[in-house]
């Protein structure tokens, strides 16, 4: 079964020589080959979100793609989003609005509202909604993740 | 909550921050999945499908031929492993419908364990596992739990057990009412489907004799002792640790076969052997909950107290008997009565298997289904009496006079003994915070303008906190920092937080100073773990009291050093000093511990160390109450169903951490609203399981869920506990299914038209276009 290919995965900011077979999928090549255990799994078919990253500064989820096709790309994964003992605006606002239970999903929900206010820093709460709702919570009833979201969204705003 | 941070933090009813998060939004979790060690091998389960059938063969040699393969085992292999025994003990009547870590004879449903692959890594475990060729020969299929029960191995019938509650003469009352209301309604198969999928590592230390499985969760003290019994081990030689758990909900940590085979493959196979599940198996073979048919009936009198109640209900267990035994039987008939009187009562349920996945415990089990079929009753009640919904139900409410209420009836071993609480007072306050009345006009006026709107209430009451008992120990080193070891669990639910802030209300520290133990068996000899709303009550005491008992310590070596009384002094900040000059001599509490090292010669004939292990033990449960109300809108050409408005009014006797109780309470409302608008285990007349992955078994996404109003109530401490405490983990699913199908009922006029959850889409156009609507 084993074709491997040598492909460098740039994961927040860090090269990763590695050797991948083509059918390895995005997510356990990060998670497996790279030490990057901050990405999780929730369903493995594309539906949970819980394996969002970003590619190139889009969301994708790292279990519908290969780790070949990311060769090259620049990867930003839950690890890089504090800046030292800095926190990232949006980790602030999960904490101080109780917007994580058990945490599994939250590394995934963090990457997927960092690429959207990004992209949209002046995302209406209408359209954060539509984007929040294509992952998956089963501890929050996400009432407190969208207040999070919005409180990050208001704050980097201010900060821009 | 950030304007709290300059002063000392996280006592007793503050919302603080929690101390699990930090780890949580950086990456550096350590789920199970995450875990690896050097040299282990990845196993891969391969599982029947045919929902029921005599094994005739089955053929491994394609699987260990492809290279990377180490193992595969069959029921053969393992053949002095025991089936998978009950949490709380052995059961002889029901130990003959356990079910062995793999599938001895027969299979008996899509999913069981048939043979496991042990490969060097997962690829190629899950590539070997394709091979394994079985050959079954198919037997009759049981889907439905009410048809006729089949025979179970030549030795029993698939009706493994009937349980029976109740107390009156059910006969009399009702050839003596007034009227008699009989409803017949189903709640559906579904489950918790926490966003991480399972997971074990077992892991054989040979140098020691010591066997370890990481991934537990909920209840690893019990798992152990389950693990020690089947394999004939001694507690001092399994140890269970729990890491970080993706959810729990009922289901997550009970002792699965995965588990047990991870132990066994570990100790045979001599290198560690790590198992992570995936979504299609999660859906097939993690425990499922729910599936009962009640056809209950109620006796009424002519002022519509509701005099006597029988039901008679069909529970769908599925394949076999997991580690909880009959236990949902048991709560469903239990707690069916709720918060009202019923004088005369009895509950016949005929617990029977099928060919489906087996099922157990899942967040408010037993109070989830008996508050549905019973707020669908007095809903009926209300119709047939011709009265308005919550005038039935004050009719029938225990008064806060005749509290404590007890009832003949038992919930897992505890007589029923209902907490002081005043239902009806708090129904008042609810229904004048949500403006009930004015509701019910704009609902008047705007259905009369052509919508579909309507309101709906359901009632309940939970339990909470089952003893009998559990222990807790805390340790303060000589730099002053404190460590509290519990056997209790954290499943996402902010255990370490809760249990911190109850030990920083004694010792007068910051919570952010304390580090909290959990899910450790070789930290601590027994723990409950956490389950049934029960970490905060009894664990939470215990920690309390050892607190107190460490505080006491203190205090009385420190007033041996400044030369005053211990009740001349207080803790403040980590700090002793005297209540009266606070400026004045002091000692911190890292001083004090090193004053009662083994060596100090202050320590005098103290024991040493600044320590303490003290216990909690209750007689009853506590039982916490409160109400749903929902406001939903149909779209009569969809039959989808808009949440427009929830309210959740709860009583928690007192809070530890509002926020948290918050986060509980919309977070099971949730999955309430999932349960009974969406999620549901399907299955072919075949056996076919239709809901394996998540584009088949439907969760709700934030578009579905309201985000509820809430009134969280302190008015009714609960006697059972010091710190007047009662569980938050169920109240928010508990009340969801009866309060939206009685709104839908409401919305659409037509009374009684939810009988059924979910109310899926098709189910509603099916009842709309039945009424011609």
């Amino acid at each position: 079964m084993s074709d491997k290919k040598d492909i460098t995965l740039t994961i927040n900011d860090r090269d990763h020589n590695i050797s991948v077979d083509p059918r390895w999928t995005l997510a356990d090549v990060i998670r497996d080959h790279c030490g990057q255990t901050g990405t999780h799994l929730g369903c493995e078919h594309g539906i949970c979100g819980a394996c969002t990253v970003l590619v190139d500064d889009t969301p994708v989820r790292s279990c519908l793609m290969f780790g070949i096709q990311a060769d090259g790309k620049k990867i930003r994964t839950v690890e890089g989003l504090a800046k030292g003992n800095e926190y990232h605006p949006l980790q602030k606002a999960f904490m101080e609005n109780h917007a994580l239970q058990c945490g599994y999903c939250t590394p995934g929900f963090l990457m997927l509202a960092t690429g959207i206010l990004e992209a949209q820093p002046d995302i209406s709460d209408d359209d954060l909604n539509d984007v929040l709702s294509s992952n998956l919570c089963r501890c929050t009833g996400y009432a407190n993740i969208i207040k999070a979201v919005r409180a990050a969204r208001d704050e980097m705003k201010a900060a821009s | 909550m950030a304007t709290a941070t300059n002063r000392m933090l996280g006592h007793l009813g503050d919302s603080v921050e929690r101390l699990e998060d930090p780890p949580l939004v950086t990456g550096k979790g350590r789920f199970v999945g995450d875990i690896n060690f050097p040299d282990q091998l990845h196993m891969r389960i391969v599982r029947s499908d045919h929902a029921h059938g005599k094994i005739i063969s089955i053929d491994t040699s394609a699987a260990e031929a492809v290279p990377g393969v180490v193992a595969v085992w069959t029921t053969e292999d393992i053949d002095d492993v025991p089936p998978i025994d009950f949490r709380e003990g052995s059961d002889p009547t029901l130990a003959l419908f356990r079910q062995y870590p793999l599938a001895r004879e027969l299979v008996r449903y899509v999913g069981d364990p048939v043979a496991a692959v042990f490969a060097e890594d997962p690829y190629t475990a899950e590539d070997a596992a394709e091979l394994v060729v079985i050959e079954i020969e198919p037997l009759p299929v049981l889907i439905n739990a009410d048809d006729t029960p089949q025979d179970f191995k030549g030795q029993a019938t698939t009706e493994a057990a009937i349980v029976e509650q109740g107390y009156g003469d059910i006969d009399t009352t009702f050839a003596n009412a007034f009227k008699v209301v009989e409803i017949d309604v189903k709640v559906s198969r579904h489950t918790g489907v926490p966003m991480e999928c399972r997971g074990a590592i077992g892991r054989y230390d040979e140098a020691r004799d010591v066997l370890e499985m990481y991934g537990a969760a909920k209840v690893p003290h019990r798992n152990r002792d389950t693990l020690c019994r089947m394999l004939n081990r001694p507690a001092s030689g399994v140890h269970l640790f729990e890491g970080h758990t993706g959810g729990g909900f009922g289901i997550r940590g009970e002792l699965y076969p995965e588990d047990v085979l991870v132990c066994v493959a570990a100790m045979r196979l001599h290198r560690p052997v790590k198992w992570i599940e995936d979504r299609r198996e999660h859906l097939m073979a993690a425990n499922h909950s729910r599936q009962q048919r009640h056809i209950i009936r109620a006796a009424v009198a002519e002022d519509g107290e509701v005099v006597g109640l029988d039901d008679e209900l069909y529970l769908d267990q599925g394949g076999y008997i997991r580690t909880h035994g009959t236990r949902v039987a048991n709560m469903t008939t239990g707690t069916l009565p709720g918060p009202y009187r019923f004088p005369v009562y009895r509950s016949i349920c005929h617990f029977r298997l099928t060919n489906k996945t087996p099922a157990a415990t899942y967040r408010s089990p037993g109070r989830c289904e008996s508050t549905f079929v019973r707020e669908r009753l007095m809903d009926a009640v209300a119709v047939a009496m011709d009265m308005d919904p919550i005038a039935i139900r004050r009719r029938n409410l225990i008064s806060l006079e005749e509290m404590p209420y007890g009832r003949a009836l038992d919930v897992l071993g505890d007589s029923v003994e209902h907490d002081p609480g005043d239902y009806a007072g708090l129904l008042d306050q609810g229904l004048a915070q949500i403006g009930w009345d004015d509701l019910q006009k704009t609902l008047a006026e705007r259905r009369a303008n052509g919508e579909m709107v309507g309101a709906g209430i359901s009632m309940f009451f939970e339990k909470s906190g089952l003893g009998p008992s559990d222990g807790a120990k805390i340790f303060v080193d000589n730099e002053g920092f404190i460590e509290v070891v519990t056997g209790g669990a954290s499943i996402g639910q902010g255990f370490e937080t809760a249990m911190a802030q109850i030990a920083a209300e004694d010792l007068g520290t910051d919570y952010r100073r304390i580090r909290v133990v959990h899910g450790q068996t070789n930290r601590i000899d027994y723990g409950v773990g956490a389950h049934a709303s029960r970490a905060t009550v009894l664990t939470g005491t215990a920690v309390s009291l050892t607190a107190q008992a460490v505080r006491a310590k203190a205090l009385d070596m420190a007033a041996e050093l400044l030369q005053t009384s211990a009740e001349s002094l207080t803790i403040t900040d980590g700090v002793v000093h005297s209540k009266d000059n606070p400026a004045g001599p002091s000692l911190t509490l890292g001083e004090i511990a090193e004053a009662l090292i083994p060596t100090s010669k202050l320590r005098g004939d103290r024991e040493p160390y600044l320590k303490g292990e003290e216990w909690f033990h209750i007689d009853h449960q506590t039982y916490p109450y409160g109400h749903h109300i929902a406001v939903v809108k149909v779209d009569p050409d969809t039959g989808g169903v808009e949440i427009e408005k929830y309210f959740i009014a709860y009583d928690i006797g007192r809070s530890i951490n509002p926020m948290m109780i918050e986060g509980q309470l919309v977070g099971g409302l949730a999955q309430g609203v999932g349960g009974a608008l969406f999620e549901e285990f399907t299955y072919s007349e075949a056996g076919d399981p239709q809901a394996v992955t998540f584009a088949d078994y439907l969760m709700p996404t934030l578009q579905e869920i309201p985000n509820p109003e809430i009134l969280l109530t302190e008015d009714f401490p609960s006697i059972r506990t010091p710190l007047g405490i009662k569980g938050a983990g169920e109240a928010g699913i508990t009340g969801a299914a009866g309060a939206i199908a009685s709104a839908i009922d409401n919305a659409i006029g037509i009374p009684g038209a939810v009988t059924e959850t979910p109310v899926s889409p098709q189910r509603l156009k099916k009842i709309l276009r039945k009424h011609g609507k």
